[in-house]
């Protein structure tokens, strides 16, 4: 096992997880908890794309926290309502509110495609996903992102989630 | 991709692209899955032999610890002090080359030998500058070279106080990184680069040369 295969995509799980979850501390623990269950993991992986193989892995961990916290994450999307609704600020601000009112399974597809330029099957792979899940995820999430930072309230994301 | 996509995308990279030039936690660094295994079967051993007392100080580290160094022999420590250091941008040393009487009475000082500072200008690479790190049982002095196409070698020297068996010229390659290493009884020394190993041979012959006075 040769961790230091790993090391040079610390940098695009981190920017990846600061995009999905939000807050630093959070995104940090993501990766955290990535980079332990990769290396655990690490005898599973055949040579081939080492970077789709660690974006699933993370995606797997992503899951696995949303389902142990999901009641933390509702209350966290009423909170976001209210700001929402008032006086727009600066694009990113908006843009940070919108990543969050939108779906994860949105979320992870819009970031993977924007941030890391995979390819749909590369997608696919990451997220276990067919390739026209891929694509109708990602029209969706970008739509949505758009409307959101519009101005738009995020109601329909808290009715996805629940 | 559409114009309105495009414009997403281009939000999207300048408001997190600055995580890439992050420097990488501490703790998702240095840690060696050898390390964690031996630990693990250290502590189901010890478990085992119920020696209560022992199992706290074996047991595998909780998540969140900061990464183990110990045990680790020196080439290994230093290839990994520099991955770490050698990708930072803007703190790559902490005394830099310009005030290089100061950095090498500091280092000096702190590693209780006078060192000497190779020069590389031949190779093609020009001193950036130092830092002191701690070792494992004494304090480590890193200088860092760079040469015209931005690549970094580390000089990694282990004062007084190591208790490293008096070693010849010797390799390894830990990762990506390559290290040629050895020890006389004042100092251990490793040099580290991500380059050739024959190129890297070629320069840390040149640094044995004028390290140990030949």
């Amino acid at each position: 096992m040769d961790y230091q295969l790993i090391v040079p995509y610390i940098p695009n799980l981190r920017r990846y997880a600061r995009a999905l979850v939000g807050d630093r501390e959070g995104a940090d623990d993501l990766v955290q908890d990535t980079l332990e269950r990769a290396v655990r993991k690490f005898h599973l992986w055949r040579p081939g794309d080492l970077r789709a193989w660690l974006f699933s892995i993370m995606h797997n961990v992503f899951v696995n926290q949303l389902k142990a916290r999901k009641v933390a994450y509702e209350v966290e999307m009423d909170e976001i309502a209210a700001p929402m609704s008032s006086v727009t600020s600066t694009d990113l601000m908006d843009l940070d509110r919108a990543l969050s009112a939108i779906s994860p399974d949105q979320r992870e597809v819009v970031l993977l495609i924007a941030l890391e330029d995979m390819t749909y099957a590369e997608v696919g792979r990451a997220l276990g996903i067919p390739i026209g899940t891929v694509m109708s995820r990602l029209s969706r999430g970008r739509e949505k992102l758009r409307r959101l930072m519009e101005g738009e309230t995020p109601r329909s994301a808290l009715r996805i989630i629940q | 991709m559409t114009a309105e996509d495009e414009k997403l995308r281009k939000l999207l990279h300048q408001r997190f692209d600055s995580v890439l030039e992050e420097p990488i936690p501490a703790r998702m660094h240095l840690r060696s899955p050898a390390w964690i295994d031996y630990a693990r079967v250290a502590a189901i051993f010890v478990a085992g032999l119920g020696i209560g007392l022992a199992v706290p100080l074996l047991r595998p580290a909780p998540p969140k610890a900061p990464p183990a160094a110990q045990a680790q022999p020196m080439p290994a420590l230093a290839a990994r002090a520099h991955y770490v250091y050698t990708r930072e941008k803007r703190h790559a040393v902490e005394v830099e080359a310009a005030d290089q009487e100061h950095l090498v009475t500091w280092l000096s000082r702190r590693l209780d030998v006078p060192l000497k500072v190779p020069v590389l200008a031949k190779e093609g690479y020009a001193l950036m500058g130092g830092r002191l790190l701690p070792g494992t049982d004494a304090p480590v002095a890193q200088f860092m070279y760079e040469d015209a196409s931005q690549r970094r070698l580390t000089l990694y020297v282990v004062g007084k106080k190591h208790k490293q068996p008096v070693t010849a010229f010797r390799f390894i390659q830990e990762g990506l990184v390559n290290v040629f290493y050895w020890v006389d009884p004042e100092c251990a020394y490793a040099i580290s680069g991500e380059i050739d190993r024959n190129e890297l041979a070629r320069v840390a012959n040149v640094v044995y040369k004028q390290l140990e006075g030949e």
